[in-house]
């Protein structure tokens, strides 16, 4: 069995148009490159330079944000969900109102 | 004594209910803050109460003075009662295909409102809201997600109110929209009781909703500060809708949308507790009730049609 995992609209470019794909490692950090090594370049667009979460970027195992089961080193077990997505805490009306007051 | 000068005065004091049936034993219990019964039906009107007070003492806002606020929800209509109890003039700025209901409530409360062209959604809402502001520098924006007044609101009144009716608290948990509830309440609740845990439940819309938003353009609240947080779930449509009916069909109480995510991460919470044989307190915050959302469609047939009626929209 492994880990699925849920791939947002924006970097379905990575992943041939695929919604779910499926990826292995015993932990998020793990997971991620092993995504990255058959979708070339995701592991870039959700980590900073420094090899941190992207700030816009929010990871769930079985629905519970990995930033607080440890980030990059939460466990991952077989069978477990995992799904990215953007950040947009506050809903989209909060997202588009910092968007435009900060122009 | 639950006798009031105003309505105003009536803000605020909302019961704590148990729940009984969904409750995994005697020992871990679930407690609903029911923030549905404010003056306007919503936890927005200790919002809007507490920012209008502050910017009035800050001297940002004068009698007759216009407040200008994109909003179309409870927030919006929150500060269209607080405005005209106040002597101000309210200007909501919201997209044209917002629901009727929600139009015609402001407007009875005196509210005036702007529209901006669907196509634009709230995108262009705030953008619209931002230009008209920019010609009248004398107008007052109260931005609620960087306002911390709205987090100050539930540390002096909903955190205090909580402790008092349940000092035996183990979890706090509620919706993560503009942060303000969980900032305010986190912190005094982490001040009062210890290994106290502050959980978050974030509504994961569908997929339209997300669409081909930028990584690099994503928005997190100037009020969110993620230490104050314990744990954060996201929290799917089916499984709100799940929880909102059965929050109507078991307790009988009647619900918006994000009561139901809210709820889902509480039984987690309430169930990891039983299981490792500890008892608990958990009480969730529960925004506002249905009324307002009974028109999506989603509190009747199946789950798979509610799930897609709300497909694409902001639910929470």
């Amino acid at each position: 069995m492994a880990i699925e995992v849920r791939i947002p609209t924006i970097l379905r470019t990575y992943t041939g148009g695929a919604k779910t794909v499926e990826g292995a490692g015993d932990t998020i950090a793990d997971l991620l490159s092993d995504l990255d090594s058959r979708h070339s370049g995701i592991k870039a667009r959700l980590l900073t330079p420094e090899g941190g979460l992207h700030r816009f970027v929010n990871v769930y195992v079985n629905d519970e944000d990995v930033r607080f089961l440890g980030a990059l080193d939460a466990k991952l077990n077989d069978g477990d969900s995992v799904t990215i997505l953007p950040a947009v805490a506050g809903g989209a009306f909060a997202f588009a109102a910092a968007h435009a007051l900060r122009g | 004594m639950a006798r009031y000068e105003s309505v105003l005065e009536a803000c605020g004091n909302t019961p704590l209910v148990g729940l009984p049936r969904l409750s995994p034993s005697p020992e871990v219990r679930l407690w609903a803050k029911l923030e549905d019964r404010n003056p306007t039906g919503s936890v927005k009107d200790r919002v809007a109460l507490w920012m209008v007070k502050a910017a009035e003492e800050a001297g940002r806002l004068r009698a007759g003075d216009t407040i200008i606020e994109p909003t179309s929800g409870n927030t919006g209509i929150a500060l269209a009662m607080v405005a005209k109890l106040r002597g101000y003039r309210l200007v909501c700025v919201m997209p044209e295909n917002v629901s009727a209901e929600r139009t015609t409530l402001l407007r009875m409360y005196g509210a005036e409102i702007i529209f901006s062209e669907a196509a634009g959604g709230s995108n262009r809402a705030v953008a619209v809201a931002k230009e008209i502001a920019a010609e009248h520098p004398d107008w007052v924006m109260l931005y609620q997600y960087g306002n911390e007044a709205n987090a100050r609101a539930h540390y002096e009144s909903t955190g205090p109110e909580i402790l008092r009716d349940l000092p035996t608290i183990t979890h706090f948990v509620a919706g993560l929209g503009t942060t303000g509830t969980l900032m305010g309440v986190g912190r005094y609740l982490r001040e009062k009781v210890e290994d106290i845990e502050i959980i978050a439940a974030e509504p994961r819309y569908g997929e339209l909703v997300y669409g081909l938003r930028n990584l690099d353009e994503g928005y997190v609240p100037e009020l969110y500060d993620a230490k104050v947080l314990t744990r954060r779930f996201s929290v799917g449509t089916r499984d709100s809708v799940l929880r909102t009916r059965q929050l109507v069909e078991v307790e009988g109480m009647f619900v918006g949308f994000s009561a139901g995510a809210v709820l889902h991460a509480a039984l987690a919470v309430a169930h990891q507790a039983l299981k490792a044989g500890k008892r608990a307190d958990v009480v969730f915050l529960v925004a506002d009730g249905g009324w307002k959302y009974l028109s999506t469609g989603a509190y009747g047939g199946t789950l798979a049609d509610a799930e897609s009626a709300l497909d694409g929209q902001l639910w929470a």
